[in-house]
This record gives C-alpha cells, sequence and structure tokens, in this order.
C-alpha cells in the first residue's frame, strides 16, 4: 500500500501524483488531505484509495469503477457525474453529491447537503444508489431521473427532519426511500408515495446491511416496512405544458 | 476599460470569517491563511479583509481608510475633510512590497470626529453626517475612495490574490476580535483598488459570493433613501440595505434577515396567524429589499458577524465552532486549515442566518 | 341624388363547391351580412354590413367562407389613403364624430418590442421554474415608509389593507352595459380560481356576481352606476376611474337601446335611458378633491379597502401620479394610449395620450425620486398583449397589469374593433340575449385560466432565466432590460441601456 501525504499540496500536483502512483500500486492512501479537489477523477476500476482529511469538490468526478472511502468530511459535489464505482463517507457530504450520477454505489455515514442526487439517472443496467445514514437538505432528488436515493435518518435531534423541502421535485424516474412518514408539502407535485413491495424490502434490507457494515453499526433494530418509498408520476411530466406555436 | 462604478462586473468568489465571541483579539495570519487555502475561487483580481476591534486607542473616532490616485486630490480631499471633521491623527498605512501586488493606490488612514457645529446644523446624529460625507467623497472626489468608514475598524483591500494583499498590508501586526475576508474572482475589471471587497460604511462590512440577480431593484430601492451606489456591486448594496433597515428603520437584525432572505409566501401559509400578519407585511412593505439569486455573505459590525446564505442555497458555506471561536467559510478546508479539530461543523439551510455575535458586555 | 359613396371594407367570398347551404351563417350574423334567396335558393352577402368578426367563418361546418380586405384602389397616394377617403365620406354623410371601439390603430411605435430581456450565464445561475420555486404573488395596496417593531421584536405597525394576486396580472376595468353580462361572469369566476382580480367598471355590480367578491374590484366613475355602500364594500378595492387611455379627457356615453331590464337594476337608471359619463367626475376639479374623495370612500369602507385611482397616461403623467399618491391613493392605475375600449371618438383614440412603457418608467422614476414610490402600488394597463409584455412592465417598474383586450380576445373576440355596434356576434360587447348567450360562462372561464396560467409559466421561465425566483426581485430591476432600436433620449427616458452595454 502507497501512502501519500496531501500536507499543503496542490490539488495539480496531487492527482498527477495519484495518477503515476496507480500505474504500480493499487491500494493507496492520501493523508492530510484539506480541500483539494477533483480527487479520483476518472479513476478505473481496481483502484482503492482510502483518503485522510476534508475532501475537496469535485471528489470522484467522472469515476469510472474506482473505490474510494474518506474518512473525514466532503465537500460539494462529490461523485459528479460518476459512472460506475463506490464511495464510502465516514462524515458527512455536503451539496449536489451524485449530481447527474450514472452508476456506482454512494455510502455517507452521516449528513448531505442540499440537491443530493439530482438529476440522477439509469441506463441499461446501470443505476446509481445513494445511502445517507442521517437526514438530507432540500431538493433531494431534484430531476431524479433514475436510480435510488436512500436516507435513514439515524441520530436525528428531535426537531431535525430527515429531508428539506422541496424534495423529489422534478422527478421524472427512480425511488426515493425515506425512513418514517414525511410531511407531503415537502416533495414536489411529480412525485407520489406508493407502498413497499417485497423486492423493495429486500432491497432495503441489503443496503442497511452494506451501510452497517460499512460504518460498524448495529442496525438491526430498523424495521424495513417503516420506509416510506416515493416515486415519479410519471416519465414525461411536462408533457401538457406546452402547446405548439 | 471601465472601472467598478461605471459598469457593472460579474464576480465569484470565496469568503472566510472567523469571530472570538469573548472579545479575545488575535492577529490577522489566521484568517489570510484560511483565504488562502481556497485561492482556486479567487483569480488575482481582488482581496481584502475587515477587521474589528484594531484601533482600541481611537475606539470612539472614525477611522477613515481611503485611497487616492494622486496628491493633487489627496490635498482636495483633505481639505473637505478638515472642513466637516476634527482630524485627531492622519497618516498613510504601512504596507510592505509583495510580488504580485502592483499599482498601489496612496493609501491613507484619518482618525476623525465630525464637526460638532455641522452635525447639529443638520439635525442628524454623527452616524449619519459621517456616511453622507463618505458618499460625498466617493461620489464627487474622483480619484480619491474611501473604503473604511467605521470605528474601532479598518478594511484593508486591493487588488491580488488575497492572501498576497494580507501581507501587503501586515495583518499579522493587527489584532482584532473579528476578521472577516474575501478572494474575488471578478469577470473582468480594470484592476481598481477600490473595487476589492469587503465594501464598507460606517462599521458595517460585508463580504460576498455570488452574483445577486435582485441588484437593480435593489439598488433603486435604497436609492430612495439617500444611498448613493456608486460602485455597482452587489457587496454595496447589500451593506446599504443593512444599513437602511437596521440602522436607519431600526428594524432589530433577525427582522432584517427575514426582510432580504425572505421566508417563502407558502411557508408563511404554515406559520400562525400572529406570525403571518408580520411576515406578509415585511414581504410587502420591503419587498423590493429582498436579495435574489446566489450568494453567501457575512456581514460584520461591531457587534459581531452574520452569515448568511440564499434562500435556495445556490452558494457554498460552512460553519463550525470550536470553544469562543465561530468561523464561516465558503469551503469546510478553509476552516480546518485553521481550526483542525472544531467542536461542531455543519452547513446552515438556505437563508438560515448564522449570527454570531460577541457575548454581552464583552463588546471591545 | 344623394349618393352613398362608402365602400365595404371587407369581401366575403364563398366557396360555392363547399358550402351545403346549411344558412348558419344567416343564423349566426348579427350584421345581416348573410341573406338566403329561397326563390333562387342562392346564399347572397351585403359586403357593407361585414365587420370581420369572423364568426360566420368560425361557425361554417365545411369552412367554405373566406372574409379578405375589399379589393377596391385608389389613385396611389400616401396621403390620401382609402382609409382617409372614407372617413371624409362617412362625416360628409351624416355630420357624425367618426366613434371607433377598442384600440389605436394608428402605426405608432409598441415599444415593449424595442426592449430585450436578460439571462443568466455562468455568473449566476438561471433557476428551473418548474421544479425550484418561483413566486409571483404581489401586494397591492399602500405601504408604510417603514415597519416599526417593540422591544420584544413584535411587529407594531398596522398596514393599510392590501389586495393579494398569486399573479401580478388582473383583468381591467370593463363596465356591464359595455360587456355582457356572461363576460363577467367568466371574468369573475376566472380571477376566483386564478386567485387574482377582475374590475366591474363603472356600470354597478350585478346582483349574481356579489359571491365573487374576494376576487372584484369595483370601480366607481363619474357617472356613478349602480354606486352605493354595499357595491363599495362587495369588493376588495376600490377603483376611482379619471380616465382611460383610449380616450382621456373623454366620458362615456352607454346607449338606451343597451339598458335592458338588467343593466338597469344593476345601474340603477331607468331602463332604455342613455348612461352618460360625464368627462371628469364633477366633485374633483383639482387634486385636493381627489382627496376628498379618496377618503369618503374610506370612511364609507371603514379604511378596510383599498382605493385604487386609474388614469390616462397623458404627457404631465408623472406629476399627476405623484399627486395621486400624496392624495392618499393605495395604488395608482395607469393606461397607455393603446388601451382597448368600448367606444371612443376615433381621433382622440388615435391622437391622444402617450405610450404606456414612457408613462411607466417616468412615473416609477418620478415616485422614486420624491421618495413615493414604495407607498403606492404601480399596476398598468393599455396594450399588454402577452407574458413578455409583463415581464418587461414590471421591469420598468410596476407591480403588476391590467388586461381587458387580451381577456377579451381569450374569450372569442376577433377585434373587429365594432363593440360600439352592441351586436358583437361573440357574445362579448352586446345586451342582446340571443348573442350573449353565445358566450357560455361554464366553459370560456376556463379559456381565461388557461391564459393566465400559461402566462405566469413564461413568467416563471423569464424570470428563471434571469435568475430570479421572486417577482419582487425583478420590479423595477432596469438591469434586466436592454433597449435596441431606440434613441438616446427614448433610451434615457425608459431609464434603460442599449443591446451591448
Amino acid at each position: 500500500m502507497k501512502i501519500i501525504d496531501a500536507s499543503n499540496m496542490y490539488y495539480r500536483d496531487l492527482n498527477t501524483m495519484i495518477d503515476i502512483e496507480t500505474l504500480n500500486e493499487k491500494n493507496i492512501t492520501v493523508k492530510n488531505v484539506c480541500g483539494q479537489r477533483y480527487i479520483g477523477r476518472g479513476l478505473s476500476s481496481g483502484v482503492k484509495i482510502k483518503v485522510f482529511g476534508i475532501a475537496g469538490n469535485d471528489m470522484a468526478s467522472y469515476m469510472n469503477g474506482a473505490e474510494l472511502e474518506i474518512f473525514g468530511n466532503a465537500q460539494d459535489a462529490l461523485g459528479n457525474t460518476m459512472n460506475s464505482g463506490k464511495i464510502v463517507v465516514h462524515g458527512n457530504a455536503g451539496d449536489t453529491l451524485g449530481y447527474a450520477m450514472r452508476g456506482g454505489q454512494i455510502y455517507v455515514e452521516g449528513n448531505v447537503g442540499y440537491r443530493v442526487g439530482i438529476h440522477m439517472k439509469e441506463y441499461k443496467e446501470m443505476k446509481p444508489i445513494i445511502v445517507v445514514g442521517g437526514k438530507a437538505g432540500d431538493f433531494l432528488g431534484e430531476y431524479m431521473a433514475g436510480g435510488a436515493i436512500l436516507v435513514l435518518g439515524l441520530n436525528l435531534d428531535e426537531n431535525e427532519d430527515i429531508i428539506g423541502k422541496f424534495c423529489a421535485t422534478g422527478m421524472h424516474g427512480g425511488v426515493i426511500y425515506l425512513r418514517g412518514k414525511q410531511d407531503l408539502y415537502k416533495f414536489g407535485k411529480e412525485a407520489v408515495k406508493v407502498e413497499l413491495e417485497d423486492s423493495d424490502t429486500s432491497f432495503l434490507k441489503k443496503h442497511i446491511d452494506v451501510y452497517a457494515k460499512g460504518f460498524d453499526k448495529d442496525l438491526t433494530h430498523i424495521d424495513v416496512n417503516s420506509f416510506s418509498k416515493y416515486l415519479a408520476i410519471n416519465k414525461n411530466p411536462y408533457s401538457n405544458m406546452y402547446c405548439l406555436y | 476599460m471601465l472601472k467598478e462604478g461605471e459598469i457593472r462586473i460579474p464576480s465569484g468568489c470565496a469568503i472566510s470569517g472567523i469571530i472570538d465571541i469573548k472579545g479575545d483579539r488575535f492577529s490577522g495570519q489566521e484568517i489570510v491563511k484560511s483565504i488562502a487555502l481556497m485561492h482556486e475561487r479567487s483569480n488575482g483580481l481582488g482581496g481584502g479583509f475587515a477587521a474589528y476591534g484594531i484601533y482600541p486607542q481611537y475606539k470612539d473616532l472614525y477611522a477613515l481608510h481611503i485611497f487616492y490616485d494622486n496628491l493633487e486630490i489627496k490635498m482636495k480631499t483633505e481639505g473637505f475633510l478638515s472642513e466637516h471633521f476634527d482630524i485627531e491623527s492622519a497618516g498613510n498605512i504601512p504596507t510592505t512590497p509583495v510580488p504580485g501586488v502592483i499599482n498601489k493606490p496612496l493609501i491613507w488612514r484619518y482618525f476623525v470626529h465630525p464637526r460638532t457645529y455641522m452635525v447639529k446644523e443638520d439635525f442628524i446624529d454623527e452616524a449619519e453626517f459621517t456616511s453622507r460625507c463618505v458618499i460625498r467623497i466617493n461620489k464627487d472626489y474622483n480619484g480619491a475612495y474611501v473604503f473604511s468608514s467605521g470605528k474601532n475598524m479598518g478594511t484593508f483591500k486591493g487588488v491580488g490574490y488575497p492572501e498576497d494583499i494580507g501581507k501587503f498590508f501586515m495583518l499579522e501586526t493587527y489584532d482584532a476580535y473579528m476578521w472577516t475576508a474575501h478572494g474575488r474572482f471578478p469577470t473582468n475589471t480594470p484592476g481598481w483598488w477600490g473595487g476589492a471587497h469587503p465594501f464598507t460604511m460606517l462599521n458595517w462590512s460585508v463580504v460576498h459570493n455570488g452574483e445577486i440577480s435582485s441588484y437593480d431593484a435593489n439598488r433603486r430601492f435604497v436609492e430612495m433613501f439617500g444611498y448613493n451606489c456608486t460602485l455597482q456591486t452587489d457587496t454595496e448594496v447589500i451593506t446599504y440595505l443593512f444599513d437602511l433597515l437596521v440602522r436607519k428603520h431600526e428594524m432589530p437584525i433577525e427582522k432584517a434577515i427575514k426582510v432580504v432572505v425572505a421566508p417563502f409566501w407558502d411557508d408563511i401559509d404554515r406559520e400562525s396567524k400572529e406570525m403571518q400578519r408580520e411576515l406578509k407585511a415585511m414581504r410587502a412593505v420591503y419587498s423590493s429589499a429582498l436579495i435574489n439569486g446566489p450568494f453567501s455573505i457575512i456581514l460584520g459590525y461591531e457587534k459581531g458577524m452574520i452569515a448568511l446564505n440564499d434562500r435556495i442555497k445556490l452558494r457554498p458555506l460552512v460553519v463550525a465552532r470550536k470553544d469562543s471561536r465561530m468561523y464561516v467559510a465558503s469551503e469546510e478546508s478553509a476552516i480546518r486549515i485553521i481550526c483542525s479539530s472544531p467542536d461542531k461543523v455543519w452547513s446552515p439551510k438556505g437563508g438560515e442566518p448564522i449570527i454570531a455575535l460577541l457575548e454581552e458586555g464583552t463588546q471591545k | 341624388m344623394n349618393l352613398n359613396f362608402n365602400f365595404p371594407d371587407f369581401e366575403v367570398i364563398r366557396d360555392e363547391k363547399k358550402c351545403n347551404k346549411c344558412k348558419l351563417c344567416v343564423l349566426e350574423c348579427s350584421n345581416k351580412v348573410h341573406s338566403y334567396d329561397d326563390k333562387k335558393n342562392v346564399l347572397n352577402v351585403d359586403n357593407l354590413k361585414c365587420v370581420n368578426c369572423h364568426r360566420c367563418v368560425v361557425i361554417c361546418p365545411l369552412k367554405a367562407l373566406i372574409i379578405k380586405k375589399y379589393p377596391l384602389e385608389f389613385k396611389k397616394s400616401a396621403n390620401w389613403t382609402p382609409l382617409a377617403i372614407k372617413e371624409i365620406y362617412k362625416q360628409s354623410q351624416t355630420g357624425g364624430v367618426l366613434l371607433s371601439s377598442m384600440t389605436n390603430s394608428n402605426n405608432f411605435p409598441i415599444y415593449w418590442d424595442k426592449m430585450l430581456l436578460n439571462a443568466s450565464q455562468v455568473t449566476n445561475p438561471s433557476i428551473d421554474p418548474l421544479r425550484e420555486p418561483m413566486e409571483t404573488k404581489v401586494m397591492i395596496g399602500r405601504k408604510p415608509k417603514k415597519l416599526e417593531f417593540n422591544s420584544k421584536g413584535k411587529l407594531v405597525t398596522e398596514i393599510p389593507p392590501q389586495v393579494e394576486l398569486n399573479i401580478p396580472i388582473m383583468f381591467s376595468a370593463m363596465s356591464y352595459g359595455a360587456i355582457s353580462k356572461n363576460t363577467h361572469e367568466a371574468l369573475a369566476r376566472a380571477s376566483s380560481e386564478l386567485g387574482i382580480c377582475y374590475n366591474t367598471g363603472e356600470g354597478g355590480l350585478n346582483r349574481d356576481l356579489y359571491k365573487y367578491g374576494k376576487n372584484t374590484i369595483v370601480q366607481v366613475a363619474s357617472g356613478r352606476f349602480g354606486v352605493h355602500k354595499g357595491y363599495l364594500n362587495a369588493g376588495v378595492a376600490i377603483e376611482i376611474k379619471i380616465g382611460q387611455g383610449a380616450k382621456p379627457g373623454i366620458g362615456g356615453h352607454l346607449p338606451g337601446k343597451k339598458v335592458g331590464e338588467d343593466v338597469s337594476s344593476t345601474r340603477m337608471i331607468p331602463v332604455g335611458s342613455d348612461a352618460i359619463s360625464p368627462a371628469p367626475h364633477h366633485d374633483i376639479y383639482s387634486i385636493e378633491d381627489l382627496r376628498q374623495l379618496i377618503f369618503s370612500l374610506k370612511e364609507v369602507t371603514d379604511y378596510k379597502k383599498p382605493v385604487f385611482v386609474k388614469i390616462a397616461a397623458v404627457h404631465n403623467v408623472p406629476a399627476i401620479a405623484s399627486g395621486i399618491v400624496r392624495a392618499g391613493a393605495d395604488a395608482i392605475v395607469v393606461d397607455g394610449f393603446r388601451g382597448g375600449t368600448g367606444a371612443a371618438p376615433t381621433r382622440v383614440r388615435d391622437n391622444v395620450g402617450i405610450p404606456i412603457e414612457f408613462a411607466l418608467a417616468t412615473i416609477d422614476q418620478r415616485l422614486r425620486e420624491e421618495g413615493l414610490r414604495n407607498q403606492a402600488s404601480l399596476l398598468v394597463s393599455g396594450t399588454i398583449r402577452n407574458s413578455a409584455d409583463i415581464v418587461k412592465a414590471i421591469a420598468l417598474g410596476a407591480d403588476a397589469v391590467c388586461i381587458g383586450s387580451a381577456a377579451l380576445v381569450a374569450l372569442g373576440c376577433h377585434m373587429c374593433q365594432s363593440c360600439t355596434t352592441g351586436k358583437c356576434n361573440w357574445g362579448i360587447a352586446t345586451q342582446e340575449p340571443e348573442l350573449v348567450k353565445r358566450l357560455n360562462p361554464d366553459i370560456m372561464y376556463k379559456r381565461l385560466v388557461n391564459l393566465i396560467l400559461a402566462w405566469n409559466y413564461e413568467i416563471q421561465e423569464m424570470l428563471g432565466g434571469m435568475g430570479i425566483n421572486a417577482i419582487d426581485s425583478l420590479r423595477g430591476n432596469r438591469l434586466m432590460l436592454r433597449g435596441i432600436d431606440l434613441n438616446e433620449k427614448e433610451l434615457e427616458i425608459l431609464g434603460i441601456n442599449y443591446v451591448g452595454q
């Protein structure tokens, strides 16, 4: 395993160094990261990187199969336009997590910011998944076109809500699972709450299990039947909006 | 090329702020380190700082920091100053040469007291008198620009990366209980120092990230109340909005915040009847004071700082607390670089203010 | 021999191959253009009677009719156009004042079309209105200079009554008498569904429509038709009509033949009697008299209703508007010279007043210079044709707009500009029961709802493009406008930059 000390390193130098190291070594640890951008951008499968510190913006953008584990918080736009791979964040993540994500999985131990999973989409066998342990900010799953978002709502204070407002606004594909029941005014008009089916509960079990193992937590108390499921009302929500000139 | 004020120049930016709510003072080293980390968010065309509590020996006097293009306008402006103020002390602001900081203007500092008889003659208070004089110089004395006019506080800014501007002004030699900083990414600028941020008026200072889309609605609103937006910048108009609401209209600061980032009508509808009445009145009367478009700002004044972003959070803002210190910045890393293990770190919601004020009785 | 020199404006052409002589055109045309000769089994047309309202064209099941401009040529002259000649024929024949309807027909510039809007690129994000919140609600009414809070931070200022509009659009004042009851009902029901307001005009409020009071603005004009305490308290606001853009300085005249039973009881005048509105209010000969009327209306409504004052856009309109605010009006409604009318002297309609764009820009600026702009709301009308006009009006400084003609077009008006005849084939500008019932309010109000919602989507799209998510931030935001094909003086008055600046 190769260890890189990122202290005071400019992001370009750091990312170049990672590129060079991955030619020989598939397991890399980057220490003392503090805001450097684009770590893991475009990395292909086979590579595993552990990052210690505060991951900078656009981490894992266009990532293509690599595995990233972050010990610390991630800033904005983690997993931007990610194609495939796996990201585990032992901390919180910022806004626009998983923007336009097309495949792969992101597990965040704590909370996430605004516009998480915005415009996630699926294509053929590629189905992106975001699992959030805590709560999410406003506009969760905005424009969502595919994949799945799962929010567990763990360790919330009494006055904290699992989601913000404008959840699933513009949703036209994919699925959102939220633990517990939510006020419907917090959702966009394009989403609808539906009953859980057997396939949902097994999906939930599977990913809660991955989360519990990944973050070393006992989540056996979570009842998968307590989740609410939200889908897009239809794939073409705006077809009646226009008239031909 | 037209400078700020002659044309409106959009900018992106980085912001950072630190306050010790017990009022303990600390040097400018940390804030410079914090803003320097976000180097990528600036483009070398502007950087600046506001520092509160730096002039305890002159705490009852207005500290005017002025850029002059040449000696001639300096003489002329000083004529105006001595006519309207008693000047307790005057001198240039100490600087040190830094590569990358070029074309510096003459940078002067005056500690002044408004001439009492003139203040009385106009039936206004000293603050209003001073603010009118500042507006007048900035409008009518071409080549002179007052870029700081508060008491026991000062702004230091210029064209360059913020870390270079910090070195240039030797901020490590100043002690403040609160610092805010700005790294600017203007789309274009002729390199006029007055165009850098923070923008200040009396004790208010604003650093800001984003470009507000309500600018002209806000500008034309504040100009009804005697302000003159000479710079055409967002920070200028935001500063005037707060000055108008809090100083002139004597609105509690929390209400002023609810004016500039008004709750949505849908949210108001879910409030109690009494609250609805209040919020509707605020939105109705001050609808032109709503700040719209993407922004995160740190507003500084003598009591502390308020960090705020727009209603739908289009710009980033992170807050951290460690003992008596509060930190805010555009990126978490900019806080961690100077405070590696805060007690708490979080991102406020869109429109949710972070109010970090000096504890009662600690105001310096 | 007294020759009638008049010639038709239009020619009705029937495609005999398509026509199956169903005679619907004969039944439908109130102007009696079409007739059937049963001896010869032919359909005839009298082109002279055709006003080009398109009723027969639309109604013809086989689409066998078209209407064209009458192909009569005069010797070429830029001076003596066929229209100019025709006007002289008409006046020399009758000795009458030329009377027209609807809008100024002269070719004056439309300044809305000389302004272009801004949009965000990179330096701030545009906002997607379909998915993100986009607020178009406005509060119309007088605002105090500032709000005061007590030491506990509670609001102590009581603000004057406001009219809440979900969308910054109202339906302009059009009186019962000038338009039909069914039209009024469609306007009222649409307003109620949309959360906006319609305006009774000066002809009183029909008893069947009191239930739409929350969405009604009642008008008081110089004739004071149907004005009584119950009426004044029936709506959410009262509008004093001083003038109208199509005929500034001119009163109104509803001929007795339009005053049937129902109009009579609504206007509270005898059946068959002319309803004449004097040119001025005879209790307002000066600005301080306006204050007296404003406050008499406030007194009788317990200060619960905002009082609007509607004026025509005339040369000195900024000063007049300033006086109106100082007189205590809660809102000013300004109607530009392209505004519509049921009837106006043609010369007045086409030659008096100024464009609403300039009136708006100068009033907004003047009120700001005087520190009054925030105290009263500013509404504009006078040819608002689409949502872009609205966005431009608000960016220039309006709080909201009023639409009259556009609403009538949504209800079927084909702009034949013949309202004065009272024979509107679309059931809009008529009191003839057979014609009135052609406009079914149950169906037609939805067209108004559709129109306003579609415009609102478009407004939201344009706002979002500018990076604005509340209409509040558009009001007076003239940086969002650039002028094109305008001279320096025009730009200066509009307070906008030229494109590229």
